[in-house]
């Protein structure tokens, strides 16, 4: 960028080479002002912000139900974001979880569908692991394409998402058609022992846990294990790490695949746990959430419980201000402010702002300040 | 460094208080109607699957809800965009706590409305379109294939190359009858007309409505029907100079020159009448089927190129069929394999037509999408 010359001063912006990691507090900064840029919509739709936020504040925490509410939301964006988070620690960009979340869904209803009349734990197990291996299998097709025949991954896995969701379209509307259903697409409904058991009276499932459980096993592998040690190294220097003698193309098939996993758990947990039977309106676009509920927690699992109960928290309150007037797509425009910001200031804080004064004397600038801003 | 840090929060706190400030001068008129007082009245909610500016099947839901409004002179909220899945129950749900009676307004919306009515048992549903019910969750629609028939009549009438397109939406027994009466009414007139149908697998989808459409006409057929809520469809009949026929409103002004007519909904009459019977306590849930006599379905106004004698043609059949004199289902009626399904003298109970999956003589096109 060309520098500013004002009143004697050169005013440039340049790589700050010293900020490597924005402090956490930007990230609550952020969601702040994004929440501000929002507000000035409502304004301009005619309702008060703060009537706005109050209401969707109530609407997601401010009742038991509308908690587990929330914290339903939540269940398959943290696993998402979690299994997305992983891949980006190390750089893959793996835009897929929405396609792999479907293949993890769709496997685990297969399970529903050909094994029927099976015990609650063993369905539900077997369920857990079709739908692991399913979102798995799905991510390795990136995998392969990325570390073997270099194929960009974010083209790969976003193309894959919609490949998933018409075989899902597929299925629902012809093959696994519910025969009592009057044609309408959607399999039947699961019989209990298919559906994970939730909370008396509301609808928060054992999902929860799973996607809890899932959280802290990824903490601990990635910080006591020597897996979890060369998944570090290669996150800080992939350079480093390949000079270090480390198979690079198998740590990223390793890290695609449990990445994929985790999304078609959430896949088998929306199924099992809230919808009860696979029909085509089984994404709600989890997937492409859970890119933001990874960024918003710069990648951190217990980061991602937070985050991923705000994205629940923003989804379950959006419809409740449709009441004072609000259009549905607030809420998806929280969202997306939300990322903005926070993507946002993360460039902001690699760069700063150097002011030099110059000197009138021919080829001799000294610097005399310094202002770093964000 | 920590002084760094202090002076980047006060810039930051002090842009976000202004802002604060900023947004805090809105006027709180929005609080006033959220304190709606308790009264006598019920308090009612609405569900939409699409937008209220959809133009269609929920614009039309909507019309009944500010006939309501009106007749009740108090405010009935609604919830657009909901969508047929798992988010729809929590909708639902968080409605029940603080309204009466709900009234949601798709077929996909059933067994999530089904699943909340057993939650609050004091609260009354109502679902359009479905065919589920419970003590105090009922449905109610109105015999849409009437105003279908008569839409065939006059669309059988005008077609020249005897190839007619129709767009439907999911092939469940709501479009399968639908496209039933209007083949029916089209070959009541012209035995050689067929009717081609396309599946959108959407109730909404203008884009793909549109391209469906651009395929139909480039296939000859010369009236486009199109049951989906957006007018994308007859606009391209407007484009191509040949007929179009839409679905829940009127769509003239979309395409004038092309309109015909097609079926419409008048919801308010019925929701106005079901909720003085939960008022006055004589409501018991269960079915309620309208139909051209109570003025829930009609016949949207001819477009103005339609022919008159084809007009008078369809009103004299709107006339025999309100007066009870004739039933769009009676017999002789053959499937498209050519089996007798209705004999003659025979005629489809109400029930039946709720259910109905096949097709009758004279339509092309997958059962399954």
């Amino acid at each position: 960028m060309r520098p500013l010359y004002i009143a004697g001063k050169k005013i440039s912006i340049e790589k700050d080479p010293i900020s490597t990691k924005t402090p956490w507090w930007m990230t609550v900064i952020a969601v702040v002002l994004a929440l501000v840029f929002c507000a000035g919509f409502m304004l301009l739709n005619g309702n008060n912000p703060i009537t706005v936020f109050s209401k969707m504040f109530s609407g997601a925490f401010g009742s038991l139900y509308g908690l587990s509410e929330t914290l339903l939301k939540a269940i398959p964006l943290m696993l998402c974001g979690l299994g997305v988070a992983i891949a980006y620690r190390i750089s893959v960009w793996n835009i897929g979880a929405e396609g792999q979340f479907v293949m993890g869904a769709i496997a685990a209803t297969s399970i529903t569908i050909y094994y029927p009349g099976m015990g609650a734990f063993s369905s539900i197990t077997l369920m857990l692991l079709a739908g692991f291996i399913a979102g798995a299998l799905w991510a390795l097709l990136v995998a392969i394409c990325r570390s073997y025949f270099d194929v960009n991954e974010v083209i790969c896995s976003l193309m894959l998402n919609y490949i998933a969701i018409l075989f899902l379209s597929f299925l629902v509307f012809e093959p696994w058609k519910d025969p009592n259903g009057f044609n309408f697409p959607g399999t039947a409904i699961f019989s209990s022992s298919q559906k994970l058991p939730a909370l008396d009276d509301l609808r928060l499932h054992l999902g929860f846990l799973i996607a809890l459980a899932a959280i802290l096993l990824y903490a601990v592998l990635v910080k006591f294990t020597h897996w979890g040690y060369q998944l570090r190294l290669l996150s800080a220097n992939a350079n480093a790490a390949r000079y270090a003698g480390m198979n690079v193309k198998r740590q990223i098939i390793i890290v695609l695949m449990i990445s994929g996993g985790l999304a078609g758990i959430a896949g088998m947990v929306e199924v099992s746990g809230v919808t009860h039977r696979l029909s085509q309106g089984v994404t709600s676009g989890y997937g492409y959430t859970a890119i933001i509920v990874a960024w918003l927690a710069r990648l951190n699992p217990i980061g991602i419980v937070i985050s991923s109960i705000l994205c629940g928290a923003v989804i379950v309150g959006g419809y409740s201000v449709q009441l004072i007037g609000l259009p549905a797509s607030m809420a998806l425009m929280i969202q997306g402010a939300i990322l903005f910001f926070v993507i946002g200031g993360e460039v902001f804080s690699q760069y700063r702002i150097r002011v030099e004064t110059i000197s009138p004397k021919k080829n001799e600038q000294t610097s005399s300040s310094k202002v770093e801003v964000l | 460094m920590i002084k760094k840090i202090f002076i980047k929060s006060v810039i930051c706190a002090g842009i976000i208080s202004s802002a604060l400030a900023l947004t805090g001068c809105g006027d709180s008129k929005d609080d006033m109607s959220l304190v709606a007082a308790k009264s006598d009245s019920p308090d009612i909610a609405f569900l939409y699957i699409g937008t209220v500016g959809d133009e269609g099947w929920t614009y039309e839901h909507n019309r009944g809800r500010l006939y309501l409004e009106e007749k009740l002179g108090k405010k009935v909220d609604f919830v657009e965009n909901v969508p047929e899945n798992a988010d729809a129950e929590r909708i639902i749900s968080q409605l029940a706590q603080d309204h009466d009676i709900i009234f949601a307004t798709s077929f996909g919306h059933m067994d999530y409305i089904l699943n909340s009515s057993k939650r609050f048992p004091k609260v009354k549903f109502l679902h359009a379109a479905g065919y589920k019910s419970s003590t105090n969750m009922g449905n109610y629609f109105g015999k849409n294939w009437e105003a279908s028939y008569l839409t065939g009549i006059a669309a059988g009438s005008v077609s020249k190359t005897n190839k007619i397109g129709y767009l439907a939406s999911f092939p469940i027994p709501q479009l399968v009858y639908n496209i039933n009466a209007f083949t029916l009414g089209a070959r009541s007139v012209n035995e050689d007309i067929e009717v081609n149908v396309i599946w959108n697998n959407s109730w909404y989808d203008p884009a793909n409505e549109r391209s469906a459409a651009i395929s139909m006409a480039d296939e000859g057929m010369d009236v486009l029907v199109s049951y989906p809520d957006s007018p994308a469809t007859i606009k391209v009949a407007q484009e191509r100079g040949i007929w179009g026929v839409g679905n829940s409103t009127s769509m003239a002004h979309y395409a004038p020159d092309a309109y015909i007519t097609n079926p419409v909904w008048n919801w308010g009459v019925y929701y106005e009448k079901v909720v003085e019977e939960i008022k006055a306590g004589t409501w018991e849930g269960g079915s309620y089927l309208g139909g051209l006599k109570d003025g829930m379905v009609d016949l949207a106004e001819f477009g103005k190129n339609v022919p008159e004698p084809v007009k008078a043609l369809v009103n004299k059949e709107k006339k025999r069929i309100i007066s009870g004199e004739f039933n769009i289902f009676s017999g002789p009626i053959k499937d498209r394999d050519g089996l007798e399904r209705v004999g003659s003298g025979e005629k489809i109970s109400d029930e039946d037509v709720l259910t109905m999956n096949w097709f009758v003589e004279g339509v092309k096109g997958s059962l399954s999408n």
